[in-house]
């Protein structure tokens, strides 16, 4: 670990892999909060196994027909707009069962991701890569994306927040009251697709899932409101990312993985502690 | 726009509705003083949910009009509130009281940010339904009784001119249920309370009409029952429904079978009568 921080002045792409593991702790912190409240974390894993499909499609269209400019995190970052688009409207007011829509979608852009690797030619060093993050591959004009992305969830997620815990808490009555929810279920939709990209280029597609609900879960374990939740699940987040990624340096281990344990081990305390609490409480 | 104040706050004339070709409403009209607090009864599957989602603009008469403040539902919706029987939430969901109450002024602004001017109503709200400390608390460490006085506060800090209650008092013990409807008296000074109801034997004790529904509906004022006997058996708040000839609808088979009153508001189902009304 002190390896890690002696190392971090010398070499910059530790500097972009700390500042990316931050810029995505933050969304996932914000999103992942209200993903947690609103239980569907199936919709994140949905969206970020069908990132495979974009990243497989746009390195097809590099190698193959001479898309340069298409770089595969761009392909991943159109599908999962697409995706969050078609969810959206597909599971609106119940009109087909949000189970089935999103396995169909789940697996089905896990397969077409497959089909268009096989389809491109020459070897295919970097699909590890998107299944379980490159943390320490992360360049500076990643960075310059991600802080893009991270500015615009951070931007929706305050202007919006009102909204989005109304239609969490109430869909029907806030429908009532005249707000427009299917926006704001489209936001909703959207927000966590952009935040699945973010955590993808760290974790993967695989590992993803994990950034984005435990810290939050964590989170909900010590505080009961929504605005504390966000922001201490977005400086766990970052704790978890920057400590698993210090670990994991020294014995060279993933350091999606590691952070991935690491906070799997923080949200069994907050249970832990929060039971602890529950149980005092009721002694006292 | 006329003046609200010389209009009832509810008047439903010659309504039918219907779910695709079963009729649920039939040629029900009643109105509804402001400042009222009325009962609707009636049983199961007798049109009393049905009722409420009309006042709300939620569903569209097949014949008739329904008037709110003598405006379409779906424009007055803004002055009306409506507590649901029971509000599906996580008991864990991270929400204080203050902010379920300020929910009730969520539509009034672009994008649902909060001003001065709704946090003072929010507070005002939840003061006139006596919880006016309760605002930092969580809002699922609450009884029963306490979540329904929220989402009161809720619909109140909203500017709600009409309450519509879905069985306000289920799940919730007579003790905390007889100050709900205390509650709702009080709320009348200012607003018009509807609460549909299964428990007729409470819910008379405090209202002032009563509105039977039984897929049709007929409005009951309520005269006190002055007999001592009465009172001293049945307790200090026993009223009794002043019934007309045709009050209870016990079957109503042969009233759905009489032909639509009122103008046809869309598409009317195959299988019913045809009335030969014209289209509103």
């Amino acid at each position: 670990m002190l390896t890690f921080f002696q190392d971090l002045a010398d070499y910059p792409f530790l500097v972009n892999a700390v500042a990316a593991a931050a810029l995505a702790a933050v969304a996932a912190g914000l999103t992942g909060s209200l993903v947690v409240v609103r239980r569907s974390t199936y919709l994140a894993g949905a969206v970020s196994h069908c990132l495979l499909a974009g990243l497989g499609l746009a390195r097809l269209l590099q190698r193959r027909f001479g898309f340069g400019w298409l770089s595969p995190m761009g392909g991943a970052l159109l599908v999962a707009v697409a995706v969050a688009l078609l969810l959206a409207r597909l599971t609106a007011r119940g009109r087909h069962r949000p189970d089935t829509v999103l396995s169909a979608v789940w697996t089905g852009g896990m397969a077409l991701g497959v089909s268009f690797v096989a389809l491109t030619p020459g070897f295919q060093e970097d699909l590890m890569s998107y299944l379980f993050g490159s943390l320490l591959l992360v360049t500076r004009a990643d960075l310059l994306w991600m802080v893009a992305l991270n500015t615009l969830i951070i931007t929706v997620m305050i202007l919006c927040y009102n909204r989005f815990l109304a239609v969490a808490f109430n869909e029907e009555l806030t429908r009532l009251r005249g707000v427009n929810t299917a926006v704001y279920e489209t936001l909703y939709h959207l927000l966590t697709a952009l935040t699945v990209v973010l955590l993808v280029r760290v974790a993967g597609i695989v590992l993803a899932i994990a950034l984005l609900t435990l810290p939050a879960a964590a989170a909900g374990q010590l505080t009961r409101r929504l605005d504390r939740m966000m922001l201490l699940a977005a400086a766990l987040g970052a704790g978890v990312s920057v400590a698993g990624l210090a670990l994991s340096y020294g014995p060279n281990l993933p350091p999606g993985a590691t952070i991935v344990e690491l906070a799997v081990i923080v949200y069994l305390l907050a249970a832990a502690y929060a039971r602890w609490r529950a149980r005092h409480a009721a002694h006292a | 726009m006329k003046p609200v104040t010389d209009t009832p706050a509810v008047e439903v004339r010659d309504v039918c509705f219907s779910y695709g070709t079963q009729e649920v409403l039939h040629n029900v009209s009643f109105q509804i003083a402001p400042r009222s607090l009325v009962a609707i009864v009636g049983p199961n599957g007798g049109g009393k949910t049905t009722l409420l989602k009309l006042l709300l603009g939620a569903e569209t008469p097949r014949f008739g009009t329904v008037r709110v403040f003598g405006l379409a539902p779906a424009e007055a919706r803004a002055r009306v509130g409506y507590v649901p029987q029971a509000i599906p939430f996580d008991p864990r969901f991270p929400v204080s009281v203050r902010e379920v109450v300020l929910m009730g002024r969520t539509g009034k602004s672009r994008l649902g940010l909060y001003s001065r001017a709704d946090r003072d109503a929010a507070a005002r709200a939840l003061e006139r339904v006596r919880l006016d400390h309760f605002g930092p608390r969580s809002f699922t460490e609450l009884s029963g009784g306490e979540r329904q006085r929220v989402m009161i506060a809720q619909a109140l800090a909203g500017g709600s001119a009409l309450l519509l209650l879905d069985e306000p008092v289920a799940n919730i013990d007579p003790q905390h249920a007889s100050r709900l409807y205390d509650l709702f008296r009080d709320l009348t000074e200012e607003v018009t309370v509807l609460m549909v109801s299964h428990n007729l034997g409470v819910v008379t004790g405090h209202a002032t009409h009563v509105l039977c529904v039984n897929h049709t509906a007929g409005m009951h004022a309520l005269g006190e029952v002055a007999s001592e006997t009465f009172t001293a058996a049945f307790g200090a708040h026993l009223t009794a429904i002043r019934h007309d000839a045709d009050c209870h609808v016990l079957d109503p088979t042969a009233a759905l079978k009489a032909p639509h009153h009122g103008c046809a508001c869309a598409d009317p189902p195959h299988t019913h009568p045809p009335s030969g009304t014209p289209r509103c």
